[in-house]
């Protein structure tokens, strides 16, 4: 794997994650969820999840609808707080919110009464940043998601992929380590889409996060991650921790290539027929895969 | 909804389908207005003349010339203003006082669980009975003065604003709810910075309802009982059956509604332009 090396590689300009150099951003160790339906009756939505996720990798899950992905995501952002097992969050045990942390949601959900900027600006209020730093990084991203010039807009005068670039903005003004997508780009169509995962790259690429990333799409979760972690339906477990060894810089022009092919025929068939799949093209070598 | 093209809800351009239809479509500014106007004028001709040839007393139905002419004296003499101001100062402070608790009232029951269990089924009861009922009470408790008018126009006008408050403030979107707790925004900010906002199509919807009812509460309850303001007058020139006065009395009232609706309407599309889909319709 060793094209991986240069993304896997830590950076020692980002202090935050370098509590030491084996230490992952995310940490989940036997991380199970138990609703209980309207009926009462008892939903095992997520079994015994064990994930590492390094800094500064990009990981994708698929799944089926109903396999408790959105469940993961939620946990980990703290918006869950009602869970068995340990979170940690850069070494540290953690529940609850956290500033460290971005989400994008599926939705926008911008906040329709303010402009592009202050929109952006959210968590820095929340948060207590120093707003004139903040007003700089802001109008950094804005740049940076391709929104420059748009700072006084607002939401009603975007389109839906504008509006979504504006939300990942908002996701990267508090400067968290940690950036979490919740299927971002699912109400797109498919050209916005892809446009939107090639500056979502670019993006990840200037920024230096740990991405941890909900799609339905199988080529969406290959062209952009290091690794795609594959889950079941009910309850929500882990099937599948396949690496992405593709290189990077990643172009539109990857999608044809004979590599990728093999690693999305990979990830359907482990959709399709669950742990039975048989191992080919690449290995779980670098994830930490348990299975339960 | 298109995502891939900007919103902003014009068109590129107008369509000209043909010739003819798009001349007959073109439309000169305020050729509506020009359009209800001359209408409202052919009725008050026709009315004139109806009453005139039909020798229609007075007292039954008066022609509009002596409405007018009693409009012109009443406020000439000064007689119609004085009694103005009582009516209008009753009207705007009972409904300032009915947005500032309607408002205040309803975020309190939205927040609290405690101030909901407690209150709000009471509130529920109250709404369905008829406010104007009490005014004789009020008028009882609260004397023949301004007081109990400002009181009765506050209670009438309370309730479409306290509803709807309570429905804006709960209707507030999870994602967004999501998107604040996920930063571990506190009640307070996440009531101020997105339910608060969020809420305002529904409360200016309230207060549209309630300034109507305002001035409804104001005149009932000069009627009930008071010593001054124009539905006291309407009750006075009643008894003398002077008709046309109480016409004259009722345009005046019509031009304080229509201009207090107006007001609020503005406030409103100052306010909420971000709101695409808040209603101009009257």
């Amino acid at each position: 794997m060793g094209s991986l090396s240069t993304v896997l590689k830590l950076s020692p300009t980002n202090s935050r994650s370098q509590a030491s150099q084996d230490s992952s951003a995310v940490s989940l160790q036997n991380v199970s969820k138990t609703y209980s339906t309207a009926s009462g009756e008892q939903v095992n939505a997520l079994q015994k999840i064990n994930l590492d996720i390094r800094s500064q990798q990009f990981v994708s899950v698929i799944g089926a609808s109903g396999c408790g992905k959105t469940t993961l995501l939620r946990i980990i952002g703290g918006l869950e707080p009602e869970y068995d097992g340990d979170l940690l969050l850069n070494g540290n045990k953690r529940s609850g919110p956290t500033k460290d942390i971005g989400i994008v949601f599926q939705d926008a959900n911008l906040l329709p009464w303010r402009t592009v900027l202050d929109n952006v600006l959210l968590p820095a209020h929340v948060l207590k940043l120093q707003i004139k730093q903040a007003t700089a990084r802001a109008y950094e991203l804005l740049d940076l998601v391709g929104l420059k010039g748009f700072e006084a807009k607002y939401p009603f005068e975007l389109s839906g992929g504008m509006r979504q670039r504006v939300a990942i903005a908002r996701a990267l003004v508090h400067d968290p380590s940690v950036l979490l997508m919740d299927e971002p780009f699912g109400a797109l169509d498919a050209l916005t889409r892809e446009h939107m995962n090639l500056e979502l790259l670019k993006i990840w690429q200037a920024s230096k996060k740990t991405v941890f990333m909900i799609t339905h799409s199988i080529s969406e979760a290959a062209f952009m991650s290091d690794r795609v972690i594959v889950m079941s339906p009910r309850p929500g477990r882990i099937i599948e921790d396949v690496v992405i060894g593709l290189p990077r810089p990643r172009g539109l022009d990857l999608l044809s290539d004979a590599a990728f092919g093999n690693y999305t025929r990979r990830l359907r068939h482990l959709l399709d027929n669950g742990e039975d799949a048989p191992t080919i093209g690449s290995n779980a070598a670098s994830g930490r895969v348990h299975y339960d | 909804m298109t995502d891939t093209s900007p919103a902003n809800g014009k068109p590129a351009g107008p369509v000209i389908a043909s010739g003819r239809a798009s001349v007959r479509r073109r439309s000169i500014p305020g050729a509506d207005y020009l359009v209800s106007l001359s209408a409202f004028v052919v009725l008050l001709i026709v009315w004139e003349a109806a009453v005139r040839v039909l020798r229609v007393p007075d007292f039954i139905l008066p022609p509009p010339s002596a409405i007018f002419i009693s409009l012109y004296y009443g406020l000439k003499s000064g007689l119609f203003i004085e009694h103005f101001f009582v009516t209008a100062f009753q009207t705007l402070t009972g409904f300032m006082l009915a947005a500032f608790f309607g408002i205040g009232l309803g975020a309190l029951v939205a927040q609290f669980r405690i101030v909901e269990r407690t209150v709000y089924p009471w509130l529920v009861a109250l709404q369905t009975l008829p406010k104007i009922a009490i005014a004789p009470l009020i008028i009882i408790w609260a004397g023949y003065g301004i007081q109990s008018k400002v009181v009765i126009v506050a209670l009438v006008a309370l309730f479409p604003i306290l509803v709807n408050t309570i429905v804006g403030l709960k209707s507030c979107d999870q994602g967004k709810l999501d998107l604040m707790r996920s930063l571990g925004a506190t009640p307070w900010e996440t009531f101020r910075l997105v339910r608060l906002p969020n809420a305002l199509p529904f409360i200016f919807a309230g207060l549209n309802v309630a300034i109507v009812l305002a001035i409804l509460g104001s005149i009932v309850g000069e009627f009930v009982g008071s010593k001054a303001g124009l539905g006291n007058l309407i009750l006075e020139a009643n008894f003398q059956f002077n008709v046309a006065q109480m016409f004259a009395i009722l345009v005046i009232l019509g031009v304080f509604g229509v201009t207090l609706s107006m007001v609020v309407r503005f406030i409103q599309g100052r306010l909420l332009f971000w709101n695409a889909g808040f209603s101009q319709s009257i």
